[in-house]
């Protein structure tokens, strides 16, 4: 569970988030949805202390990020799991060294266990065999996919996710959506995702936070989104030809 | 006002570098790394430009001794003098700030702006560590690199003075042993010792802090190639009147 309570961040006279209260439960996939400029990312790099925000406390199951000691926000760090938005594959080694980073950073396993969970995992992602090449040899969806392997090859207590299945088709985006909703329940994870997927929000939208201008504007579930008459959200949501089909279904099924 | 917050912002990089250390294996690995892609790959370069100018500082002093009293040995001495107080130390690492400079901020800055280094900080690594410390711990093998450039410099003297028929092997020979001063040799590995924590740190701060995208790394290695210089110029310039006078 993570606890973000009054939380402001800005860069140089902008204000980007505004007062952020909210609550990411554990088990569940916690998605974040708002427009291209919304503060999406900024609000995720703030959780993860990579911005210090200018207000507000963060907490991670109920102790403040800012009263972690070094040491603490250490062993923190080995228990979250990261996607950039871009991937963020180191270039210099190859998928496998890739996914296996976290492992021989944080392990004292031996390189032939660290292969075979590498392998295990590079398999949920469906990238069998593309192990020995370069992130400048594959795609960039493959490589969106190689950065989810790494990300969860650890098995982190808290995952965060940016925009997980842009780039990817649709049959694949689906496959990492219920990929990451399998592993965020199997695995008790707390999981904050950011989405613009409107076929995401439908999928795995347990808890759905929309953010608009730097403030939490709704939240709800998917069930939700349907019904609110939150303009601003329906604005954002019915812009999606996918949503209004399907709220035009259920409507007629009614 | 800014050159003084980038003073501060440098010595705090350091500050971290030194700090946690990375695990030992892995920087173990990075070492040997860096060591390739810095001093192995400079070598060729180093080599061929050390052989050339020495040659060439050999014809001049040669070719500028046209007095009957000055011996045919100052050839030699002239050259020694040249190459191992200044030419290997001070302009091979001129060179080098424009070939492993540019290279470490290009790479340390691409992965700033593709963030890869955020990516370690969120694994709770300490960035600067990993990716500087092992740079700084490659270039203490740079000595070699000027020692061979000394090495090479002076073959080229010998080859050009003796060949080119301007004096004769043994005039050669004995220039080189004239009044050789052993501290002007502690002088030059003096400085080329801090030359290398130049050439490895002042770059990387340039590649660390850098901000933007593709576009602002290529002008990140530019930046950083003409601050490395000066800052070695300004080095050698303090190291030699400390020492040398
Ligand atoms: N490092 C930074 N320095 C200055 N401003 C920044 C920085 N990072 C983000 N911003 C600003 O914060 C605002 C929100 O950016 P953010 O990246 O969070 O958007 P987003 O909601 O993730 O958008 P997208 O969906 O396109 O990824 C933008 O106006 C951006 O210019
Ligand atoms: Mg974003």
């Amino acid at each position: 569970m993570i606890e973000v309570k009054d939380l402001y961040k800005g860069f140089e006279g902008q204000e980007v988030l505004k007062g952020i209260d909210y609550v990411f439960e554990r088990g569940k996939t916690n998605l974040i949805i708002g427009q291209s400029g919304s503060g999406k990312s900024v609000f995720l790099k703030c959780m993860l202390g990579l911005f210090k925000p200018d207000r507000g406390t963060i907490a991670y199951d109920g102790k403040p990020f800012s009263s972690f000691s070094d040491e603490e926000q250490r062993e923190l760090r080995k228990e979250i799991g990261m996607l950039f938005q871009g991937g963020a594959l180191f270039d210099s080694m190859n998928v496998e060294e890739n996914v296996m980073f976290p492992l021989r950073m944080f392990t004292k396993q031996r390189r032939k266990e660290m292969l075979s969970r590498v392998h295990e995992v590079l398999e949920r992602v469906n990238l069998e065999g593309t192990g020995k090449k370069m992130p400048s040899e594959i795609s960039g969806g493959m490589q969106k996919r190689v950065a989810i392997a790494r990300a969860i090859v650890n098995k982190p207590k808290y995952l965060f996710c940016d925009e997980p299945n842009s780039g990817l088709d649709p049959k694949t985006a689906t496959v990492i959506d219920n990929l990451i909703q399998d592993l965020t329940h199997e695995n008790d994870i707390t999981t904050v995702l950011i989405t613009h997927d409107m076929n995401s929000v439908l999928e795995i939208g347990e808890r759905i936070a929309f953010l608009k201008d730097g403030v939490l504007a709704w939240k709800g579930t998917k069930h939700e989104i349907f019904k609110t008459k939150d303009e601003a959200v329906t604005d954002f949501v019915y812009s999606s030809d996918l949503f209004q089909k399907v709220r035009d279904a259920q409507q007629q099924g009614q | 006002m800014t050159y003084l917050h980038s003073i501060g912002e440098y010595f705090l990089m350091l500050k971290g570098v030194f700090g946690r250390m990375t695990k030992t294996s892995v920087l173990r690995n990075l070492i040997l790394k860096e060591i390739n892609d810095l001093i192995m790959g400079s070598m060729g370069i180093v080599a061929f430009l050390s052989f050339f100018i020495g040659a060439v500082v050999a014809i001049q002093t040669a070719l500028n001794l046209n007095n009957p009293l000055i011996p045919k040995t100052l050839v030699a001495y002239a050259a020694r003098q040249s190459v191992i107080l200044e030419f290997s130390p001070t302009f091979i690492s001129i060179i080098m700030a424009g070939k492993v400079g540019s290279y470490i901020t290009s790479s340390i800055g691409s992965m700033r702006v593709t963030e890869q280094i955020d990516a370690l900080e969120v694994m709770g690594i300490n960035s600067k560590n990993y990716l500087i410390f092992p740079k700084i711990i490659a270039m203490l093998t740079y000595p070699f690199v000027i020692a061979i450039s000394m090495f090479l410099g002076m073959s080229g003297a010998y080859t050009a003075a003796v060949l080119g028929g301007f004096v004769t092997s043994d005039q050669f020979i004995t220039g080189l042993q004239e009044d050789f001063t052993p501290f002007h040799l502690t002088y030059a590995f003096i400085k080329t010792f801090m030359f290398a924590f130049i050439l490895a740190t002042v770059p990387a701060y340039h590649g660390y802090y850098m901000k933007g995208g593709a576009l602002e790394v290529g002008e990140a290695a530019t930046t950083s190639f003409v601050w490395t210089s000066v800052v070695l110029i300004v080095t050698n310039y303090i190291v030699t009147q400390l020492l040398l006078s």
